[in-house]
């Protein structure tokens, strides 16, 4: 049996990439081992952990339940893609840093993506709406608390509040 | 000396490799040539395995292996005891370990019956259905009472008996305490507990390389040191031909510690006989069957009380689980047996427990390891008595308090490192004052609670008080160096899973050697790095391994000195240390970097002296006698919907004496974890067995975690109560948020729901919703 190839073309961080992949080939597998985009994590392949979320148009998706074929004509951002250059962070990351917000890291680049698109519409949130954001993102090591401060500390940044 | 790190919450190092993606954990690693693993395992719980047939399976496609029991020859032993049991008179211990591949027999659901090699994982899955075993289904062993009953289904049938272990542990004489008891509470007592669930499930990955006949492995392991070590001898190669690196770990929290997990021999073995790399991630569903558990024990357990709540002492008698195999020995069910006991004076205990082998995963312990389910029968039993003696809650506990002024405390029995299980140091009562106070226990009593309740609303209290044995033996090592670069090395043997070891070490050796935190590299879980360690369980590796960091940058700050010295032609004493250079004092023109000072130490012409060695490097060890004794107290307030029974935690405050505190920062994030994990095991998490022994919710989306909706804000506090047993003062902090949360939940939950009024005690945890309910409306179990 010869697996059926698809054609695709997909921008990453920027970046497009044409390959042949496999009709089954997950979106994660191909981020992580075709283009060697490794800071995308799997976690739990069927949705539930949330560690594998990329922006897809901009807009969470987990990267474990999306084939490689439907990223064909879409723009994808994965954590690489989140600093603006070596040597900076984005105010997502640096809040992150500052707060504690991580532990082992695994769940973190799932986490960054998830809230940057929330406060993209959210830029004020309350604590209960960015802990409500952050319910489909598990992380067994922080309890949330660091989570939660970093991200409503990123959000005061991003608003240009520089006393935060 | 600019800048002191040690004690402030300074950022981690770490963190930005994690932010961005470029920390490298096990599946990242890619190389040429690698083949992908895949494991088939067991759909029975207990069966005996007739035939194997893996033809059709090596006939796929990109299948380049199959290997079963009968291939392995010689490989195939069951795996190394990793810790034996502690030499407790009269004890008994069956050792029974497990084994690469299931041969003849399997024992759970989910042990690994053969392993498919192929050119990637896609493939390698593809081959495992056409993989033909022929099972003949025995019957499963899932209950622990019924395991022990004459004629039940043996695990082990050399044994002939599903007794994996039988200790005793006695201190006084319980049954004379008893007779001039005032008041006798007993009560049976259930404690499950689920799974550390780890986000990054376990993998490695094997590399052979025949030229220089070297063994690299990639494990995630939480000790790299016992695996390289365990490995090497059962590959018949020497210890330097094996090296293992745990890079980044995303999550450990104890299971990641195993000698061996089948995956950790059999990959090594693959990519040598086939003379490629090998690559195994194992995947969500293999997790819960593959990993090891906790889960859950028995007590029937009576406290002896004068009228005036004094204990005078406690029988227990208890059941654990130990699953299919007990490689990890005793520890769980010691700890219980010794973390029963906590923070009270006890002046007759009488404990014993049976282990029971069952056909389920096996059991090793998870971030408190056993020690969960002592703390929840001795403060269950300390509210009852209580209760019956018309005490407050509080007030019993303070009448038991050991007292600041018997440390060291002896509690006369022996603990899982095999020492006495005596309390450095301790100050238990201004822990729970501090707790009440942070929870708001008397304007919530006086106040809140009943106007709440006039309002028709179900709010109620808890505090409960614990003890957590941490940084226990043997030992932990570091290698200190000052670079040319003037950056400072250290490296050391455990592995770390998100700690901020990175972080914590670079405070200890920053402040020694006076440079900026940011230009201390540590290096952990890298046995090419650092030879020796033990590994990182039982909140040890700030306490162990931080010491032997410490003791090394001492000796490097030494040697710095008197460099500078012959460097300055003056006195050692004349020199001052900082800002990543030494200078003399009073003439800050006069300063030399470290790194000039490095590479002068490692001249390339002239003698070294006899008696000295090139560089600025030191490696030290630290292994202290026994472990150092943390405490604490928990306090929450929650809230029950009467018709659903789902419960909101309103307020939660911790206080806690870890010592001496490294780094607030970090021990927060540690104390934060912990509780979210006591949650979870407090609320729902519970590993669900039919009675055919299969795992009925062996996914995240049945085995729920807690979110960010279920984990509420903590407040934390901490008292200080140094350990004399080490230089630092440090004790452990990694296990203690996890801890007292099932009794904490219980007791709030019957304040709550006013349940002690209507009768109905809360003897068993998890307490979820459903169980809830039962308890209270469907009449009881």
């Amino acid at each position: 049996m010869t697996a059926e190839l698809h054609a695709i073309t997909t921008t990453v961080n920027g970046t497009r990439h044409s390959r042949r992949v496999e009709s089954r080939l997950l979106l994660s597998d191909f981020l992580r081992h075709e283009l060697g985009l490794t800071g995308t994590r799997v976690g739990c392949e069927h949705g539930v952990c949330g560690a594998c979320t990329i922006l897809y148009d901009g807009e969470p998706v987990r990267s474990c339940l999306m084939f490689a074929a439907q990223a064909h004509g879409h723009e994808l951002t994965t954590v690489e893609g989140l600093a603006p250059e070596r040597g900076r962070l984005h105010p997502l990351q640096e809040a992150f840093r500052t707060a504690h917000g991580l532990q082992c890291g695994y769940c973190t680049p799932g986490i960054l993506l998830t809230m940057k698109a929330f406060l993209a519409e959210t830029p004020s949130p309350s604590e209960g709406e960015v802990r409500e954001a952050l319910s489909g993102n598990l992380c067994r090591c922080t309890g949330y608390q660091h989570i939660v401060n970093a991200v409503l500390l990123a959000a005061a940044r991003l608003r240009g509040e520089s006393s935060a | 000396m600019t800048t002191r790190y040690f004690g402030e919450r300074v950022q981690r190092n770490e963190d930005e490799r994690l932010l961005t993606g470029r920390a490298l954990f096990v599946d990242d690693v890619e190389l040429p040539g690698m083949l992908h693993a895949a494991f088939l395992r067991s759909p029975h719980a207990h069966a005996r395995i007739r035939a194997i047939d893996v033809s059709a399976a090596l006939r796929r496609d990109g299948v380049v292996a199959v290997y079963t029991a009968a291939d392995l020859g010689d490989y195939w032993r069951p795996g190394p005891l990793l810790v034996p049991p502690p030499p407790i008179a009269g004890s008994v211990f069956n050792e029974r370990t497990q084994v690469p591949l299931a041969k003849g027999k399997v024992r759970h659901a989910g042990e690994p019956v053969a392993l498919v090699i192929a050119d990637s994982r896609y493939v390698a899955e593809d081959a495992l259905p056409e993989i033909v075993v022929d099972y003949e289904p025995l019957p499963a062993v899932v209950d622990l009472e019924r395991a022990l009953v004459p004629g039940a289904p043996c695990v082990h049938d050399d044994l002939g008996t599903n007794v994996a272990a039988r200790v005793r542990q006695t201190k006084g004489n319980y049954a004379e305490a008893a007779k001039r008891a005032d008041l006798v509470i007993k009560r049976r007592f259930l404690y499950d507990r689920g799974a550390s669930m780890p986000i990054e499930t376990r993998g490695v990955v094997a590399q052979w390389d025949g030229k220089a006949d070297k063994l690299t492995v990639w494990d995630t392991t939480q000790a790299p040191v016992v695996i390289r070590d365990g490995l090497a001898a059962m590959l018949g190669l020497s210890e330097r031909q094996v090296r293992v690196i745990a890079p980044f770990i995303g999550g450990g929290f104890g299971p990641k510690i195993m000698m061996f997990y089948p995956e950790e021999v059999l990959v090594p073995w693959a990519a040598i006989r086939l003379d490629r790399p090998v690559k195994w991630i194992e995947d969500r569903a293999e997790h819960f069957l593959a990993t090891t558990h906790e889960r859950g024990q028995i007590h029937d357990a009576e406290m002896a009380l004068t009228k005036d709540g004094r204990i005078l002492g406690i029988r227990d008698v208890f059941l654990h689980d130990t699953g299919a195999y007990d490689p990890y020995g005793l520890t769980v069910p010691i700890n219980s047996q010794c973390t029963l006991l906590g923070v009270y004076v006890v002046p007759h205990y009488d404990s014993t427990f049976t282990a029971v082998f069952t056909t389920k995963p096996i059991v090793t312990p998870y971030r408190g390891a056993g020690r969960q389910h002592g703390v929840f029968v001795m403060e269950r039993l300390l509210d009852l008595a209580a209760r019956a003696l018309g005490f407050d809650a509080n007030e019993i506990r303070r009448r038991n308090f050991i007292p600041p002024e018997a440390f060291p405390y002896d509690n006369e029995i022996i603990y899982q490192d095999f020492a006495p299980l005596e309390y450095d140091s301790g100050n238990y009562a201004p822990i729970l004052e501090k707790a009440l106070e942070l929870v708001g226990y008397d304007r919530f009593v006086r106040d809140e609670q009943p106007r709440l309740r006039a309002e028709g609303r179900h709010v109620g209290i808890g505090v409960v008080c614990y003890v957590e044995g941490t940084g226990i033996g043997p030992y932990e090592g570091a290698k200190v160096q000052v670079q040319a670069s003037g950056k400072v090395s250290v490296v050391t043997g455990i592995g770390t899973q998100g700690q901020g070891h990175y972080t914590a070490f670079a405070q200890i050796v920053a402040d020694q050697v006076g440079v900026d935190v940011r230009d201390v590299e540590v290096v952990t879980g890298d046995t090419d790095q650092f030879y020796w360690g033990a590994g990182t369980f039982a909140s040890r590796g700030a306490v162990v391994a931080g010491n032997a960091v410490n003791d090394a940058a001492k000796l490097v700050r030494q040697k710095i000195l008197r460099t500078a010295a012959a460097h300055f032609e003056c006195a050692e004493e004349d020199l001052v240390i900082g800002n990543g250079a030494v200078a003399v004092a009073g003439v800050p023109s006069r300063a030399v970097k470290l790194g000039v000072l490095a590479a002068e130490a490692n001249p390339t012409r002239g003698a070294v002296a006899p008696g000295t060695e090139p560089g600025l490097e030191a490696t030290s060890y630290f292994g202290p006698p026994r472990g150092a004794t943390a405490s604490g107290a928990h306090a929450m307030i929650v809230e029950v919907d009467p018709e659903t029974f789902v419960i909101a935690i309103r307020k939660y405050a911790v206080v806690h004496d870890c010592g001496t505190v490294v780094n607030p920062l970090l021990l927060d994030g540690q104390i934060h974890g912990g509780v979210a994990q006591g949650i979870g095991n407090a609320f729902y998490e519970q590993l669900v067995f039919d009675a055919d022994g299969q795992l009925l919710n062996a996914s995240l989306a049945d085995y729920l975690l807690p979110t960010a909706l279920d984990v509420p804000r903590m407040d934390l506090a901490h008292t200080v109560t140094p350990s004399p047993l080490n230089p630092l003062g440090i004790k452990g902090a990694g296990e203690a948020g996890a801890i007292p949360a099932g009794p904490l939940f219980a007791q709030a939950l019957e304040n709550a729901l006013d349940l002690p009024a209507k009768g109905i005690e809360l003897l068993e945890i998890p307490l979820s919703p459903n169980r809830l309910w039962e308890l209270v409306k469907g009449g009881g179990p």
